[in-house]
């Protein structure tokens, strides 16, 4: 139970991280070219979609 | 008229939404009679196992349609909803029945007997007894010992609501096209789907899978995204409906991607998997396995992503809603119903986008697996 939860600790982390280093990378992308905002955005959501799985694929297998 | 009914139902919704974590407290209150049966005091909620237990109901499916229960002034237990018809293939043959022969009943006491078979449900789960047994008995591991489980093809909660979605979009769309014979601009709900489905054939299925290939898949995107995004707002409802929430949904959802991306996969898509061009030759054996690998693991984190998505919005919409009753005895009931209605309204509103995003997703993301699968690659 307890290994468990510490895992579930660390997916988060890893995940967040991961997430504010997408979210950092759009932002200042998108702060040198706002013109490509819409570009971004949708890279960027795809990114987050894809370390959203991986992360929920990590919970769900270690539950 | 029909703006009328429309705000009827919203008004309706609203309040039903408002006066959810109210019933369940009402119930949670009211007292159960001392010699009640262990399925009364389901629905009961007012300890924090009983409201886990509650949670976990919701997110599994279940073979009757219950909305809501009540204790009537003699102590009864009164169950309110609709039974769903059970369709198992048993060791003799197909049993049909209605789920209202359980009598709500579901920790297996309860036998329904059917042309010489005995079924119990245990835990959502429909048994068969063994030849001369007439109750369900356990092991250590609290599993059932002198049952098998039979093939259950029932029309259950989440089959319902399946069905349900599929024939408002039916009905949704078949309007959406007959529009066109007489006009050129559709009017009414017609002006909502037709921008969503412009944007998904020119934002995600054009840019992702190419001008030559698009519109052999655009009906599946189209039906992929209305389908999940219909399903994610049922399940916003108080209905109870957990559609997309259920793995075996979600399963069947990224096949209909596995497949279609394997067949419609051209010579070089095969080509980058089993012998990839512009690597040295130990490379290639090796990248062969994980990229044959890698075509399953993209529709597997397909099914993963939207079912725990949905799953824990779910969670965390019925963990805030239970807020009023584990904070009741702190906070006063009014104040721990306020503040639980605020936290589940805003959490509410973020699954709405959260029901968008995640059909979104899958769509764009079925778009671009296809995508790589149909390219044509100009080799310098």
């Amino acid at each position: 139970m307890i290994p468990n939860l510490v895992g579930a600790g660390l997916i988060v982390i890893g995940a967040g991280i991961g997430l504010g280093q997408i979210g950092r990378g759009a932002m200042e992308g998108i702060a040198r070219q706002p013109e490509a905002t819409g570009k971004i955005q949708t890279a960027m959501i795809i990114i987050a979609a894809l370390l959203e799985g991986l992360a929920f694929g990590a919970l769900f297998l270690g539950r | 008229m029909k703006s009328r009914i429309s705000s009827f139902s919203a008004l309706y919704f609203t309040l039903l939404i408002a006066l959810l974590p109210l019933n369940i407290q009402a119930s949670g209150m009211s007292n159960i009679g001392e010699n009640a049966p262990a399925q009364q005091e389901e629905g009961a909620v007012d300890t924090q196992e009983k409201i886990s237990a509650y949670i976990e109901h919701h997110i599994k499916d279940a073979h009757d349609f219950h909305l809501f229960s009540y204790n009537d002034s003699e102590g009864h237990r009164k169950h309110v909803g609709f039974p769903l018809p059970v369709i198992v293939y048993t060791s003799q043959g197909v049993r049909a029945f209605m789920s209202s022969e359980f009598h709500h009943d579901d920790s297996g006491h309860h036998v329904v007997a059917k042309d010489g078979v005995s079924l119990v449900k245990y835990h959502e789960k429909i048994y068969e007894l063994g030849q001369g047994e007439d109750h369900l008995s356990f092991d250590a591991d609290h599993h059932p010992e002198n049952a098998h489980a039979v093939l259950d093809l029932s029309i259950t909660k989440s089959v319902f609501g399946f069905l349900l979605v599929s024939l408002l979009l039916l009905f949704g769309f078949r309007s959406l096209a007959n529009q066109y014979k007489k006009r050129s601009i559709p009017v009414g709900f017609g002006r909502v789907l037709e921008p969503l489905v412009l944007y998904v054939r020119d934002e995600i299925a054009r840019p992702n899978i190419g001008e030559k290939h698009y519109k052999r898949f655009t009906g599946f995107l189209l039906t992929v995204f209305f389908f999940i995004w219909a399903s994610n707002l049922l399940g916003l409802t108080p209905l109870g409906f957990n559609i997309t929430g259920q793995l075996a949904v979600t399963f069947t959802l990224a096949l209909f991607t596995y497949i279609i991306t394997q067949f419609s996969g051209n010579k070089d898509y095969w080509k980058h998997i089993f012998w990839m061009p512009g690597v040295p030759a130990p490379m290639k054996v090796i990248l062969a396995p994980i990229e044959l690998l890698g075509t399953i693991t993209k529709p597997f984190s397909l099914m993963i992503r939207l079912f725990a998505n949905i799953s824990a919005g779910h969670i965390v919409v019925m963990s805030l809603i239970s807020i009023a009753i584990i904070m009741k005895s702190s906070m006063g009931v009014v104040g721990a119903t306020a503040l639980s209605f605020a936290l589940s309204f805003f959490l509410t509103l973020i699954e709405l986008l959260v029901a968008f995003l995640q059909a979104y997703i899958f769509t764009m993301l079925s778009a671009l697996f296809i995508g790589m699968a149909v390219q044509e690659h100009d080799h310098h």
